[in-house]
């Protein structure tokens, strides 16, 4: 199987599942949730890089540590998510910087889709699966949270509980996807493709299958044209996206 | 409709001694203390409700109105004594939704958020008076009146017993504001509901209801509107001097 087929079925499964995990991200609070673990993800990146082990691996236990730390700062102190996520953001890429070798800064910043193998080509399918399957179970709840707290609770929704999932799916989402569009970018790689489908969508189902949908489309054409061009292929996802959406709000319901 | 553990648990030890309620007791509320953030919002609250009793909770902003009907929900923790009818069901429709304008919601998901859409659904919407043809519209592009409408439907999926009402005309127009309660004065009967309404209208405390709680952070006063809402009782509730004329017709 060749490597441009291995990225591009990564690509499409990942990016249609941060697509579709994009659409619960509706809650200033939750969006600006995903901003800061991305970032958080660089010094796992970078010690993946320099000891050569799978990146979204060295990613992950990253993520977790910013979704502890994020757990606790909001319960325990009165700091408002925008500051939190500052600190989060500076501190995950300088800690990177202080040991990660300079010719590796972009496969951890941007990613290199070109890397991956067959090996982490099917651990990322199977996950994503997995994680689809996840989301639909929970997704009316989580609409329902995201609507109102009170009116999920007084259905006898566990807020807290589906609230700590999301948060995890949202750590397996993004270090998935930081072998595709990096450290950086894996917040929009689920935002956007949400916002388009937003546009676009009068009801739940367009806006969830067309933000899926959304995400498969720009990554394959993000991977088709790196395969093409030779530019990298993480930019070029986000990039994609970003003239999706610019479509969407000219056509906007 | 799946309920959470506690949810359960906080009903059932709620209607412990249900025996000894009477069957016309709907809810029995003794020595209510609710403190949020070390701050004492309601303090010894004792009240009871009657099966078909309109109670509504009166008071100024911040008086602790929306966090009564929370608590009386078991969404918010509380010392004294709650006890609900066994097997009570309970409607409850919320004061704002602000963030429903954020997701792309057709009328028809979000009453899907509560239950799949059935024949007790559409003869729900019948009830409150919805357009079917509506359903296809988001949510967020419906009027305030049809959007209030819809949370009203929503609180009666289900067959609740009981409704718990927050402010339900906050943003809507006059004419808004008759067309809801008239409503609820109707499904009141169809259904024989209780309600408790939460407002600080003056003017729908005495139309509407049959009994009211003047609240602010303490009860000031309980009791028949005609005979309760006194200028000196208004004063102590307001902490102004208030003057209302009552129309008598």
């Amino acid at each position: 199987m060749s490597q441009f087929l291995l990225s591009l079925i990564v690509g499409i499964f990942v990016g249609g599942a941060s697509g579709y995990l994009g659409t619960l991200m509706l809650s200033k609070r939750m969006a600006l949730v995903a901003g800061p673990l991305g970032h958080l993800t660089l010094p796992g990146i970078a010690l993946a890089l320099i000891y050569g082990f799978d990146i979204s691996l060295g990613a992950f236990p990253f993520v977790v540590l910013g979704i502890v730390f994020i757990w606790l700062f909001e319960i325990r102190t009165k700091l408002p998510m925008e500051a939190l996520t500052a600190v989060i953001f500076a501190s995950g890429v300088a800690i990177a910087f202080l040991f990660l070798p300079i010719g590796q800064a972009e496969a951890a910043l941007v990613g290199d889709i070109s890397k991956v193998n067959r090996w982490e080509s099917a651990i990322s399918v199977v996950l994503t699966v997995f994680l689809f399957l996840i989301i639909i179970k929970i997704y009316p709840k989580m609409v329902l949270i995201n609507i109102s707290e009170d009116l999920a609770k007084s259905q006898g929704i566990d807020v807290k509980k589906h609230n700590l999932i999301y948060l995890i799916l949202i750590a397996v989402i993004v270090a998935l996807g930081v072998k595709i569009v990096g450290g950086l970018l894996t917040a929009a790689l689920a935002a956007i493709p949400a916002c388009s489908a937003r546009n676009l969508s009068r009801n739940l189902f367009q806006y969830a299958f067309g933000a899926t949908i959304i995400g498969i489309i720009s990554s394959s054409l993000g991977i088709l044209i790196f395969e093409l061009t030779g530019f990298p292929a993480g930019p070029l996802i986000i990039l994609v996206n970003a003239v999706i959406f610019l479509i969407s709000t000219i056509f906007k319901r | 409709m799946k309920q959470e553990k506690s949810i359960i648990n906080f009903l059932k030890n709620s209607a412990k001694d249900c025996n000894s309620m009477e069957n016309n007791l709907i809810l029995k509320v003794t020595d209510l203390d609710v403190e949020l953030e070390g701050e004492k919002i309601i303090k010894n609250l004792s009240f009871e409700v009657k099966r078909g009793d309109i109670l509504t909770i009166l008071g100024p902003n911040g008086a602790g109105k929306t966090v009564l009907l929370k608590t009386l929900l078991g969404l918010l923790p509380h010392k004294g004594e709650i006890r609900w009818k066994k097997n009570i069901k309970i409607g409850y429709v919320p004061q704002r939704l602000p963030f429903i304008k954020d997701v792309p919601l057709s009328v028809k998901d979000l009453l899907k958020l509560k239950k799949s859409f059935d024949k007790e659904t559409r003869e729900i919407l019948g009830s409150v008076g919805f357009k079917e043809n509506l359903l296809k519209k988001k949510v967020g592009d419906l009027s305030s009146g049809q959007f209030q409408r819809i949370l009203v439907a929503w609180s009666l999926i289900g067959n609740p017993q009981v409704l718990l009402f927050d402010e339900p005309t906050t943003g809507i127009d006059i004419e808004g504001e008759e067309t809801v309660y008239r409503l609820l004065v109707k499904l009141k009967k169809e259904r024989e509901l209780t309600i408790l309404l939460v407002t600080h209208d003056l003017s729908v405390v005495y139309t509407f209801s049959n009994y009211v709680i003047c609240l602010n952070k303490q009860p000031i006063c309980c009791g028949f509107p005609q005979e309760i809402l006194t200028p000196e009782n208004l004063q102590k509730l307001y902490g102004a001097e208030v003057k209302y004329y009552r129309h008598t017709h």
